[in-house]
């Protein structure tokens, strides 16, 4: 099996782990992740005025070059799954915005590229028992909490991977690679997004009560499938040190570097020498 | 707070024009407070979420674009999320950002950027940044 694959500015640059640890993951899986043969950025937020046709062209533009290559496209991060499955609907269901859209950018498309998150591809077109059979190294029951965000769950209808209030898919993966899943009430709560560039203390703030509440429930480890909720949650750390006497910084993951680790793949391979804080020192207390 | 109504102010331009571009109805909000209560940014926002809204409803536009609100809200739909009335004060506040962004007001100066920032953090950040704080 071979399936389209946009990458995304992020997992090109700061996130290479996220993109390297998914493709051979699928390798490992017996699928291919093929990337497509052009893109660009998708434009990271999915316009919500309705009137703001621009902001729909950039992943038109990722849309359409999909197209050629079958009939669906995976991503790995929260906010290229949002931003082109929302877009997808919106040229779908709307013939104006699609002649307008599509006129602009100088490309046919109709919106019947079906846009799937790794995660889905894992549940739905893989199987998570064929996931379980593949691990090679189990991780040792470790309690790792499946932080999911806005963007995968948001607004539900349009976009959600799952239920929308109560998750679980992150977590069924995990038990499949042998963690013990965490659950914890801020799992679908912001980490405070695009405001690192103006207001960090409100970040600090927001990554801060995710990170606590995840720890307070038990959690050896966060995973996420977002690089910027992975960068906020990694760099309010500090303050949450700062506030909160005898705190202990949890590594940040992506699903898919555990995945990795889980299949089979070298520390290296998974990027784990990427995150801020090492979760190997964890994986060796467990036994991985 | 006494405040005066105009029939003008609240069927004028200005609230037609948000309508439009948010693509919401301001008077199916009943005023229930889940927004504000799902909002996590509202414990920062001069106006919650529900009290914008109730704002725009009476047409006191000047009210909502004077108040940091629409430079706080991230885009989560966690208001549209837990609105039983199907409303997301996401979008309002969008279309607000929209209108002063449109008149090449910009609510951050790129120049000012950290470097540190620009260095380290990811794409996806500044872009989504630029998209929604800068003209």
């Amino acid at each position: 099996m071979k399936i389209p694959y946009y990458p995304g500015c992020t997992l090109n640059t700061v996130a290479k782990g996220f993109d390297v640890s998914a493709r051979e993951s699928a390798r490992a899986l017996g699928f291919e992740m093929e990337e497509l043969g052009q893109w660009n950025c998708c434009g990271a937020s999915f316009p919500l005025s309705p009137d703001n046709l621009m902001g729909l062209t950039a992943p038109a533009k990722v849309l359409a070059s999909a197209a050629r290559m079958g009939d669906a496209v995976t991503t790995l991060c929260s906010v290229c799954y949002n931003v082109l499955k929302r877009t997808n609907k919106a040229l779908r269901d709307d013939g104006e915005k699609r002649s307008v859209v599509t006129g602009f950018i100088e490309e046919e498309y109709d919106g019947s590229t079906e846009v799937i998150h790794f995660l889905e591809v894992l549940r739905d077109r893989v199987g998570f028992d064929r996931v379980r059979e593949s691990v090679k190294r189990p991780l040792g029951g470790i309690r790792a909490a499946a932080y999911y965000g806005c963007m995968l769950l948001r607004p539900a209808g349009e976009v959600g991977i799952d239920r929308h209030e109560g998750p679980t898919i992150m977590e069924d993966l995990l038990s499949v690679l042998g963690c013990e899943p965490v659950d914890f009430p801020n799992k679908i709560e912001c980490c405070g997004a695009h405001l690192a560039m103006t207001r960090t203390d409100v970040v600090e703030r927001l990554s801060g009560n995710v990170l606590e509440s995840a720890v307070d429930c038990g959690a050896e480890v966060v995973v996420t499938s977002c690089p910027l909720c992975q960068y906020n949650l990694e760099k309010s750390q500090a303050k949450v040190a700062e506030r909160r006497a005898g705190y202990r910084h949890v590594p940040v993951v992506y699903f898919t570097q555990l995945l990795g680790i889980a299949l089979g793949q070298s520390d290296e391979m998974a990027g784990l020498g990427e995150n801020r804080w090492d979760v190997r020192p964890l994986l060796e207390a467990k036994g991985v | 707070m006494k405040i005066k109504l105009f029939k003008q102010e609240i069927e004028g331009s200005s609230i037609r024009q948000i309508e439009r571009s948010s693509g919401e109805v301001l008077k199916n909000c009943y005023q229930c407070g889940n927004c504000s209560g799902g909002c996590p940014v509202s414990y920062e926002m001069d106006l919650p979420p529900s009290q914008a809204i109730r704002f725009l409803q009476l047409g006191k536009v000047e009210e909502v674009k004077k108040a940091n609100s629409m430079w706080l809200c991230v885009g989560c739909q966690q208001c549209f999320s837990r609105c039983p009335k199907s409303v997301s004060a996401a979008n309002l506040f969008e279309a607000l950002r929209q209108m002063s962004l449109r008149q090449g007001k910009d609510h951050r100066e790129i120049r000012d950027l950290p470097v540190s920032f620009l260095e380290k953090a990811p794409q996806q950040a500044i872009v989504c940044g630029f998209r929604k704080l800068v003209s």
